[in-house]
């Protein structure tokens, strides 16, 4: 693979061509599900390619094959050539690169039980028990469970004289029990929906999760919404979930602070973002209490953002992104570090596999946790009315990253610091920078957590990558629930 | 690329490697590039050329896959040990039939279809890429506008084959382009794709973002609530989309169907007729599912009643057997299956909305958008969705928000750009309230796959928000 990426990068080198860079990708997954008792689905799936990218007239070309035989990989750096001179044609001015220093490093993630060793038999019968729990319960229609492995082996070579070696290892489990009854279906997931958590580890995650322990439970929930009350609508205080909390971020910061988006360069598909660059340090962006940081770096936890270097081999850092509830930081590129001053990219240029293009993606984007001690319970006991909301159901927002209408699983009503009763079919509905100006408490380090969101799609042709979300439960003022029913 | 020839061989020696009862093994392989530009320049320009195998084992009632995109020895070789070991440490499935034989994956009435290959958008070359872009940016220009976009084009092989002697090959193109016109507080957006390149437009499709950006621009903020809107048919088919993985057999099984105890009412208008229909002249795509069963044609919705549901060949036959074979209308494989093993069985993919020619005429049955604007005292003109999502799985309400293009409609005529919408809207309350629609077109969007649908004025659709821009 190295020695194929050798290949482009010296096909690559002709006259005209600036800089080149090649990336050698293997990857390999392992996708597991069961459904009501049965196997749903069982797959490995392994891909190998290269992928090269150039600047050539001053223009960005990009080629990609899965054939590494030495003729294979030089017809794509020429490829590559000849659609940057193409780019050529429609540019208004030469890409600018910032500086980078060339690396040479090797890297994998930590992890103590390389997941792939774990037999199918095992995750399978782990799968199946969880599935038995779910179905105990009376009332459960359909239970869902699912587990993944995935491990992306790169060799990133280009022409200053970068030579990286990285291996990453993902794993995520999760399930999901149904209950139709009369004329609604309600659902309850566990340890998140769409997917469940997901993290930069070995299969350590699964056996932390406590996957059989909760869910009976969380099946007994999902039967028990029937007879709860609809969530009101109107104006009322709520507090989030972590893992709901997680999605916000996700969703009305992690995408908005994207340079190429604040640019204009997914303005087709993504959208734009209203956090245009006189924003930059000015911006009330939410709270005295909203700190994010947008962090790479492996001492920020496992999360799926979380590496030693980029897909263009800038070292992974931590940028504050708010501080103290004022905007300032962007998640940015080589290319696109000079748009804000930055003397630097943020390290965050990631691609989907060998033949994607590598684009401004969240790395692990997450709110740190509050600094006095409190813990959710303690959060709603200082709750006097309220709602407590907990795992993301439907996700909506504008393509400026305005409007958002979140709804969850489930909620309870909290009466003087007491949940008091279930609500179903829960939403709420915002403009971004009111609703993180209206965060008046979030919980300490010990309800802190990364959560994975696995699906980050963006790009044409679309990418979907994996984001980390650390988070722990916060509480806002004056938010517009119910609506999405109204 | 593979070619078919290549493809048969690299399944003969699959097959020799395999000790399982039964082997299938599909084939995906694309040669596809896209062009995009935003800020009226060229900044990103890909290329890329791969090619798949997805092998399936079957021993006894136990299934499995393993996927490579390398066809030496060795790594064949992996994947059908991995797809065997996957599939061994299962409990036996006892509705997992036998692959299907190639008599059996026939329809009837299979004939010759027209081709969905077309030589001038296989050889699309980045020059020629790079000058539509440049007559895009050129309309651009001309209204003082930015554009960003995409101009793209593929050439992709499918194929199928089985130990039971099954092997289908299909070989198609695909051209797309997608327009984008921004202005300083307003913008337009216009999206197109055929097998055949000469089906496409760019300066017609740039002319129309940009004029759409011109005249929602100062967008005016108006409140939510109850609207008529007529939905251009890109906005339509996104919004619909969300239904259809409904229209499956393993749905209504499952429980998790919105058409659960409501097959064979009428829950739609009576002007809503809704066929899969992989052979029409508009649709693109390969005439055989996951399991190389021969895609028929079938009609869903019939005057507002649901009909039926799509099946593969295996949830047909738990259907029958199950409590709700007399409450769903015909049962039979329909050819909608994904590769096998799935949770999710089948799904139709192939949508066309039929509106008969007889219907139009007069200012009450409209043919086009201009005419439903016409024929509208107050409304809204919505040209894109954006973001949808379910809020709420039996009543099928969706979230949503307008984008690129949403206008104000005041006697007739389109009168100002208004600041976009959030939607929370029950697809089943849509299409009971649709009071025209035009001539279906091919379309596409960002949120469902490709369909041949109409536009649609639609009363009392639902917004509950309205957004800052």
């Amino acid at each position: 693979m190295k020695n194929a990426a050798h290949l482009v990068l010296d096909a690559a080198s002709v006259g005209g061509v600036s800089y080149a860079d090649a990336r050698a990708v293997s990857i390999r997954n392992r996708s597991l599900t069961t459904k009501n008792g049965r196997v749903g689905h069982a797959s490995e799936s392994e891909s190998l390619g290269i992928g090269v990218r150039v600047i050539a007239d001053g223009a960005w070309g990009f080629a990609a094959s899965a054939d590494l035989s030495r003729s294979a990989v030089e017809a794509a750096a020429v490829r590559a050539v000849e659609v940057a001179r193409a780019s050529a044609r429609v540019k208004r001015e030469n890409v600018r690169l910032a500086p980078e220093p060339a690396a040479v490093a090797e890297w994998t993630t930590p992890y103590k039980v390389d997941p792939f060793t774990t037999s199918v038999e095992q995750n399978l019968d782990l799968l199946l028990k969880v599935d038995a729990e779910m179905r105990a319960v009376g009332g459960v229609t359909l239970a869902e469970t699912g587990m993944n492995f995935l491990r992306e082996e790169s060799w990133f070579l280009s022409s200053e004289g970068s030579d990286i070696h990285q291996t990453k290892y993902s794993t995520g489990a999760g399930y999901t029990a149904y209950a139709f009854a009369g004329s609604e279906i309600q659902k309850r997931s566990y340890p998140n929906s769409f997917g469940g958590q997901w993290q930069n580890r070995g299969y350590e995650l699964i056996d932390e999760m406590k996957l059989v322990e909760n869910a009976r439970r969380v099946a007994e929930e999902a039967v028990a919404l029937h007879q709860a009350e609809q969530c009101p609508e109107g104006t009322a205080t709520i507090i989030l979930d972590g893992s709901q909390l997680g999605l916000q971020i996700h969703e009305s910061i992690g995408h908005p602070i994207e340079l190429d988006r604040v640019l204009g360069m997914e303005a087709n598909f993504a959208g734009t973002s209203f956090l245009t660059l006189e924003k930059l340090g000015h911006l009330r962006y939410g709270s005295e209490l909203v700190n994010v940081v947008a962090d790479a770096r492996q001492e920020h936890g496992p999360g799926l953002g979380t590496f030693a270097y980029d897909d263009e081999g800038v070292a992974a850092q931590l940028t504050p992104i708010i501080t103290k509830g004022r905007f300032t930081g962007y998640l940015s590129s080589r290319e696109t570090a000079h748009t804000i001053g930055a003397e630097r990219s943020g390290g965050t240029l990631r691609a989907e596999g060998w033949n994607r293009l590598p684009m401004i993606r969240m790395t692990n984007v997450s709110i740190l946790p509050g600094e006095k001690p409190l813990s959710l319970e303690q959060l709603i006991a200082a709750t006097d009315d309220g709602i407590y909301m907990e795992t993301n159901k439907s996700w909506s927002i504008d393509d400026k990253r305005y409007n958002f209408q979140f709804g969850c699983e489930i909620a309870w009503e909290i009466k003087h610091g007491k949940r008091v009763r279930m609500l179903k079919n829960p939403s709420y509905s915002g403009i971004t920078t009111e609703f993180w100006n209206s965060m008046d408490a979030i919980c300490s380090r010990d309800e802190w957590a990364i959560w994975g969101t696995p699906n980050c799609g963006k790009g044409q042709p679309q990418q979907v990558v994996g984001t980390g979300h650390g988070a722990s439960p916060a509480r806002f003022r004056n938010v517009r629930v119910g609506s999405a029913y109204s | 690329m593979l070619t078919q020839e290549q493809a048969a061989d690299i399944f003969d020696r699959i097959r020799r490697f395999s000790s399982a009862d039964e082997v299938e093994a599909i084939f995906t392989g694309s040669r596809f590039a896209l062009t995009r530009f935003a800020n009226n320049t060229i900044h990103q320009n890909v290329e890329e050329e791969n090619s798949i195998v997805s092998i399936r084992t079957n021993f006894a009632g136990r299934t499995a896959r393993a996927t490579t995109n390398q066809f030496d020895d060795e790594s064949l070789r992996r994947a059908v040990t991995a797809s065997e070991k996957l599939a061994r440490v299962q409990v036996a499935d006892p509705d997992l039939l036998p692959m299907p034989t190639a008599d059996e994956a026939k329809a009837a009435g299979e004939g010759a279809r027209a081709t969905r290959f077309f030589e001038g958008t296989a050889a699309i070359a980045p020059a020629d890429r790079a000058e539509v872009v440049k007559s895009v940016v050129s309309v651009a220009a001309k209204h003082k506008l930015t554009t960003a976009g995409i101009c793209s084009n593929s050439e992709s092989r499918e194929g199928i084959f089985n130990s039971r002697g099954l092997a289908k090959w299909h070989h198609q193109t695909l051209a797309e382009i997608s327009v984008t016109m921004l202005a300083e507080n307003s913008s337009g957006w216009q999206k197109s794709n055929s097998p055949d390149v000469r089906k496409l437009d760019a300066a017609r499709l740039a002319e129309t973002a940009a004029q759409k950006a011109v005249e929602s621009a100062h967008p005016r903020e108006i409140a939510p609530g109850k609207y008529t809107v007529i939905l251009e048919p890109s906005a339509a088919l996104d919004i619909v989309g969300f239904m259809f993985w409904d229209y499956s057999g393993v749905a209504i099984l499952d429980q998790r169907s919105f058409l659960n105890d409501r097959i064979g009412t009428k829950l739609f208008g009576e002007n809503i007729n809704i066929w899969d229909d992989a052979a029409h002249p508009l649709q693109a795509g390969s005439p055989f599912d996951g399991e190389g069963m021969r895609r028929q044609r079938v009609q869903l919705v019939e005057n507002g009643v649901v009909k039926r549901v799509v099946y593969a060949r295996a949830t047909a036959r738990k259907m029958k057997n199950s409590e709700y074979a007399a409450k769903v209308g015909p049962i039979e494989p329909t050819g909608h299956g994904f590769p096998l093993p799935n949770e999710m069985g089948e799904m139709p993919m192939n949508i066309v909305f039929e509106v008969p020619e007889q219907v139009f005429g007069g200012t009450e049955n409209p043919r086009s958008v201009e005419q439903m604007i016409a024929s509208t005292e107050r409304g809204v003109l919505v040209t894109r969705l954006w973001y949808i999502r379910e809020v709420d799985p039996y009543e099928k309400i969706v979230t949503g928000m307008t984008r690129d293009g949403t206008f104000l409609i005041e006697n007739g005529k389109v009168q100002c750009g208004v600041r976009n919408f959030r939607l929370n809207q029950s697809l089943i309350s849509m299409l009971s309230n649709v009071e025209a629609m035009s001539v279906p077109v091919r379309a596409c969007g960002e949120e469902s796959f490709d369909m041949v649908v109409p536009a649609m004025k639609v009363r009392e659709f639902n917004f509950t928000e309205a957004t800052k821009f």
